[in-house]
């Protein structure tokens, strides 16, 4: 295995002086802006029409820039952003319950196991509330009370109820106001949208990213779009692993075109497996559906006592509800008394596997728990419970054909209803292309914002705060911090895509798209994608070792040499050709899913959403290692997939907050 | 001009007129029930029709009524073939809940329009027709007398009375619909009534018809 | 409990825009009941790529029924014979050993076909564009308690919102007509103060993209709302009708 290096040059990620609650603030203050006439010699191209990327697209626009906007979909509507069920963080405080906006940032940072940046967190919790302005001024529909005011539910990692929603569609009704907001800005000719477009490469001129080739899947063409800046939203990495919570199309291509021209990669590891998710089947499933967090607010989780009983549930001699009460094991509120089944999202996720590694699953696989609402169903009634999750009940029952609100049994007066089983599955990606306070990467002009980036989760993301960085990110963040850097390209004009550097960028992505049709094998895309979600799955997991990490690396070498020999694309270049876009992504992939090894290898410790079986606590708990691991792991490209990359360490400094073991249990 | 033009537009267009269309079919049926009560009753009104200013001029309205509504009937399908491409289905399925009229209103238009002309002949080319021209006409039920006395009048005249229910059975309903005169609320009591308001006047046309055919023919 | 199935798959094949469209039977055995209709679309792409040819176009991406991506007309049903669902939550379970699964892209004038089962559905996007949103600069906005909004009324819009923008309406209508969808989105800024300073402008533009994209006259039959994977209600479109005719009414 090849050893990863190590830089030891500082790493500059320009926080601003100033205690961490005037920071930004202080930043808006002395930063350089453009002014409106500057603003319309402008082009910014913003790749990516999620929450960060239509938001922030739109916000460009609205200020004057020229804006082109790109999507892999057939309309900016469905980027992925749209599945988000639960809801979204803001400290507005609208419940009296002791929120503010140094409790969210506090929670934010715990969640995220003290790995995230301080000063970055803290600016996303202050502008979380003017975002809940923002989308209800758009006309977002957030749920209501009768009085006619905003309605808050509580979620994973918070003692306080500070999540707005919209039914079961936080994100979908979240991104059509984005999605509207940047329709108003297409109306006014400031955006041009460039909808079956896949940018390919990031064109560097004279260090500074200035453009990118992007491919329009419908002609299967080549185009060249140039600009000042770049802005990347284009969503985390989860697919990697074959099967996620992710949806088809989301892929890394884009992070890692950047990557191989230099900019750092940040904490690959920090995967989120999210707890809840309807398990497994079979092998020819494609992805798998998340079951939205806000059913721990009602449902328990549990599997039986006894094994006898979990080893009948897995021969399908019994069914749950068969099971009473007193010999079912509430493993999260057991371990857990004062979160309780609201967890965090990894803590929950290693809790589900420890049981069914214990051999209590309760399927046929072993992998899978209940979460069971016949306790709030037999409280507030069916009706309500129905109100609350029913969309969810129904989507369950379409998928399993077993319904949760159906009365299943009855022991000794107690009324058992169906429990839903549910297993952890890859979900968000914490890490992404490093970026600095200006959410700008390594390359000058080259910014990254929403899941794509890195910056404010740490090393867990806490439930509804997804659509809050995108959305901080994109509104209120990025459209201030890129004028700094373009305050000074004011006298640059239009670029052409006729210089060689446009020339060479595309030259290379005809190559490479020449090669993957000329290998002529055997295999599918999927076949092989699906391979690789198995090594990823099995040995770069929910837990992971040296040993098991290493097995990872070599396997990968193995995969991309079928890859490179054996994928077969029916069809040309001609036209739409949706194998060779697939070959395209998952050769990113591969390399995707090496950089994740070698940076969960790098890390000996366990956080977050990266567990190393050698650091844990005798209770199985995550065990820091702050000593070490300190710090922001940022990875440089060694000039070619096969070489191992180079380790730039950004280290973490805490004014704030005191760093301490995480602790959800009183 | 916003009704000419939008396809809101024309479809209140079509509501409006559908709807005075509507009136009148349910003025004619109580009109009708007056012969079924005592003949000369029916040729008072038939004289109070004939071709005075008023008569006349409410035939026009009622004329340019039926015109704009199947003009517009025509131009609606025309634009709406259009819109629906080249490629049709290869397997259709209709869903519940829709009504079958609802999707065949011109075929049930044209031979609501086939009974119309016939009817017509039957009757206004005889009796107002001429009178505008100056002719000496008989009172209206001699010319019941004439038409029902025939016995395959009644099963066409049957067929056509169906043929109005269902296109009212509809069209009653979405007119208010295209009118936004619905919501939630009253989207189904506007299809209940328009249900009723349909077999109301369909009951009473079979009712007259078969009692003239009774009368006259057998 | 799990089965497997085995049926006949009767798919529209079509090169690009251009060429000439014609159905393919493939043969599909042992299907598990359990694998959503996608994952069998995936099943057969594998197999025709088995065998080097190449495998059928569609669309879809999140497949749990909220990007609007996936747009299968199934035995004369778009989304396929299950209500209140998209393609991608349609499962094998739904039909039956020996069926014929026809499977065809969208047919409407507005909506021409890419390649095999895909279609082009800009046509929607172009309709938002004309004046689907509220027109204030980020930053701008009051307090998001300032002002009140009933609970019925944030339902509503919210019941309106939750459109997909699949375009399952056009494809069910008779009349290629989009009104379900316009009157959705119509509808949810209709119903909230914030979208009512500019109601008036947003439905006359918003119709009259509508109308110049080639979208059919709605002629009231309901099978958008029947066939819709949302349910979005027959009512919104009254509404958009009210809008509009009081919008003209008052210029």
């Amino acid at each position: 295995m090849e050893e990863t290096k190590i830089n030891a040059q500082p790493i500059d990620s320009k926080i601003p002086e100033g205690p961490i609650a005037e920071k930004w603030t202080n930043y808006k203050a002395h930063q350089k802006l453009v002014n409106p006439a500057n603003k319309r010699k402008l082009d910014i191209i913003v790749v990516g029409t999620g929450l960060a990327g239509a938001s922030a697209a739109a916000t460009l626009g609205e200020m004057g820039f020229n804006v082109l906007n790109f999507c892999i979909q057939d309309s900016p509507r469905r980027a992925h952003s749209i599945a988000a069920q639960g809801g979204i963080n803001a400290a507005k405080n609208y419940q009296n319950d002791g929120d503010s906006v140094y409790r969210l940032f506090y929670d934010t940072v715990k969640g995220g196991d003290y790995r995230a940046r301080e000063a970055n967190v803290y600016r996303l919790a202050e502008v979380s509330n003017n975002i809940i302005d923002q989308c209800v001024a758009q006309g977002v529909p957030f749920a209501r009370e009768y009085g006619g005011l905003l309605a808050n539910r509580s979620f994973g990692g918070a003692q306080v109820s500070r999540t707005f929603y919209a039914k079961g569609q936080t994100g979908q009704q979240l991104l059509l106001g984005a999605y509207s907001s940047l329709n108003r800005m297409i109306h006014a000719g400031k955006v041009k949208s460039y909808n079956r477009y896949e940018m390919h490469d990031v064109v560097i001129i004279d260090g500074r990213a200035r453009g990118i080739i992007a491919k329009n899947l419908v002609t299967g063409k080549l185009e060249r779009f140039a600009a000042h800046a770049v802005v990347i939203a284009t969503g985390g990495y989860g697919n990697t692993y074959f099967l996620s919570t992710n949806a088809m199309g989301c892929n890394c291509s884009a992070a890692m075109a950047c990557y191989r021209h230099g900019a750092y990669f940040a904490n690959p590891a920090y995967v989120q497996i999210h707890p809840t998710c309807i398990p497994v089947h079979g092998d020819k499933q494609s992805k798998l559906t998340l079951m939205s967090e806000s059913l721990r607010n009602d449902g328990r989780i549990w599997v039986p006592k006894n094994i006898e009983d979990a080893k009948k549930l897995q021969a399908g001699q019994i069914k749950g509800s068969d099971i009473p009460e007193e010999e079912r094991d509430y493993y999260l509120e057991r371990r857990y008394p004062a979160f309780g089944n609201l967890v965090p999202r990894d803590v929950a996720s290693r809790a589900a596997k420890e049981r069914c590694d214990k051999g209590y699953g309760v399927n046929n696989t072993g992998k899978a728990v209940f979460l069971d609402f016949s306790e709030a169903i037999n409280r507030l009634g069916i009706d309500v419970i129905r109100q609350r999750y029913g969309n969810l009940f129904d989507m369950y029952e379409e998928i399993t054909d077993v319904n949760p609100g159906e009365l299943a049994n009855e022991i000794n007066g107690v009324k058992y209803y169906n429990p839903m089983m549910i297993y952890p599955a890859i979900h968000y990606t914490m890490g992404g292309i490093w970026v600095d306070y200006e959410l700008q990467t390594s390359i000058k002009g080259l910014f990254a914002i929403g899941e794509c980036n890195f910056s404010d989760h740490g090393a867990n993301r806490l439930g509804a705060s997804a659509l809050m960085q995108g959305l901080a990110d994109g509104y209120f963040v990025l459209p201030y911090t890129i004028q700094n850097y373009l305050s000074d390209q004011i006298t640059v004009p239009h670029f052409s895509t006729d210089s060689p550097e446009f020339d060479a960028a595309e030259k290379k992505v005809q190559a490479d798209l020449d090669n993957l049709m000329s290998i002529h094998g055997k295999r599918s895309v999927d076949s092989i994608h699906k391979e690789l979600g198995n090594v990823m799955w099995e040995y770069v997991g929910m837990a992971r070792t040296k040993e098991s990490l290493e097995t990872a690396l070599k396997k990968l070498k193995e995969l991309r040499k079928e890859f490179e020999t054996n994928l077969f694309i029916p069809g040309t270049q001609e036209g739409m050709n949706v194998e060779l876009d697939k070959a395209f992504r998952l050769r990113d992939f591969i390399t995707m899913g090496e950089l994740i090894a070698y940076d969960a290898l790098n890390r000996h410790e366990s956080c977050g959403g990266h567990f190393r079986e050698e650091h844990q606590t005798e209770e199985g708990e995550a065990k820091r290692d702050d000593e070490n691991f300190f710090y922001v792991a940022c990875w440089k490209y060694n000039g070619n997939d096969e070489t191992a990359p180079t380790l730039i360490k950004e280290p973490l400094h805490y004014e704030a907050i005191k760093v301490q073991t995480r602790n959800y249990k009183s | 001009m916003w009704l000419t033009n939008s396809s809101v537009g024309r479809k209140v267009l079509m509501s409006v007129t559908g709807l005075f269309l509507v009136l009148f079919v349910t003025f004619h049926a109580l009109m009708n029930a007056v012969a079924v009560i005592k003949f000369e009753y029916y040729d008072a009104i038939c004289e109070f029709l004939g071709a005075n200013w008023y008569a006349v001029a409410g035939t026009l309205v009622l004329a340019a009524g039926f015109a704009i509504h199947i003009i517009y009937a025509f131009i609606l399908t025309f634009q709406n073939r259009k819109a629906r491409g080249n490629n049709r289905y290869a397997v259709n399925a209709r869903p519940q809940n829709v009504e079958w009229a609802s999707q065949n209103m011109l075929v049930l238009g044209i031979i609501v329009c086939c009974g119309l002309l016939l009817h017509l002949c039957q009757f206004w080319a005889k009796m107002q027709l001429p009178e505008l021209m100056g002719d000496h006409v008989m009172p209206g039920s001699y010319y019941l007398q004439a038409t029902f006395s025939h016995i395959w009048v009644l099963p066409i005249y049957l067929v056509w009375f169906a043929a109005l229910w269902f296109h009212i059975s509809h069209g009653f309903w979405s007119a208010f619909q295209t009118l936004g005169t619905a919501n939630d609320k009253w989207i189904p009591r506007w299809q209940c009534i328009s249900k009723w308001w349909a077999t109301i006047v369909f009951i009473l046309f079979a009712v007259e018809a078969c009692y003239f055919t009774w009368f006259f023919a057998l | 409990m799990e089965t497997n199935i085995s049926f006949k798959l009767k798919v529209w094949r079509q090169a690009n825009a251009h060429a000439e469209g014609r159905f393919e039977t493939y043969e599909m055995r042992d299907i598990p009941t359990d694998t959503s209709f996608l994952e069998m679309m995936d099943i057969l792409n594998e197999q025709l790529i088995e065998k080097g040819e190449e495998p059928v176009t569609f669309d879809h991406d999140c497949r749990e029924g909220i990007c609007g991506m996936c747009s299968l007309y199934v035995n004369g049903h778009p989304h396929g014979p299950a209500t209140g669902a998209t393609t991608c939550q349609l499962y094998m379970r739904r039909f039956k050993d020996g069926d014929t699964i026809t499977v065809e892209p969208w047919r409407s004038a507005a909506f021409p076909v890419i390649k095999d089962l895909m279609v082009n559905r800009n046509a929607f996007d172009q309709i938002q564009q004309a004046g689907g949103y509220v027109s204030f600069q980020t930053g701008g906005a009051q307090d998001a308690n300032a002002i009140p909004i009933s609970k019925e009324a944030a339902d509503e819009a919210m019941d309106s919102a939750t459109c997909i923008g699949c375009g399952a309406c056009v494809a069910a209508c008779k009349n290629g007509s989009a009104m379900l969808f316009l009157s959705a989105k119509v509808s949810q800024f209709a119903l909230l103060p914030q979208g009512r300073a500019e109601a008036k402008r947003r439905v006359k533009a918003m119709l009259a993209k509508m109308d110049e994209l080639g979208f059919g006259n709605c002629t009231n039959t309901g099978a958008c709302a029947a066939e819709c994977p949302k349910n979005i209600k027959l009512s919104n479109i009254a509404r958009l009708n009210r809008e509009f005719i009081c919008a003209k009414c008052s210029d």
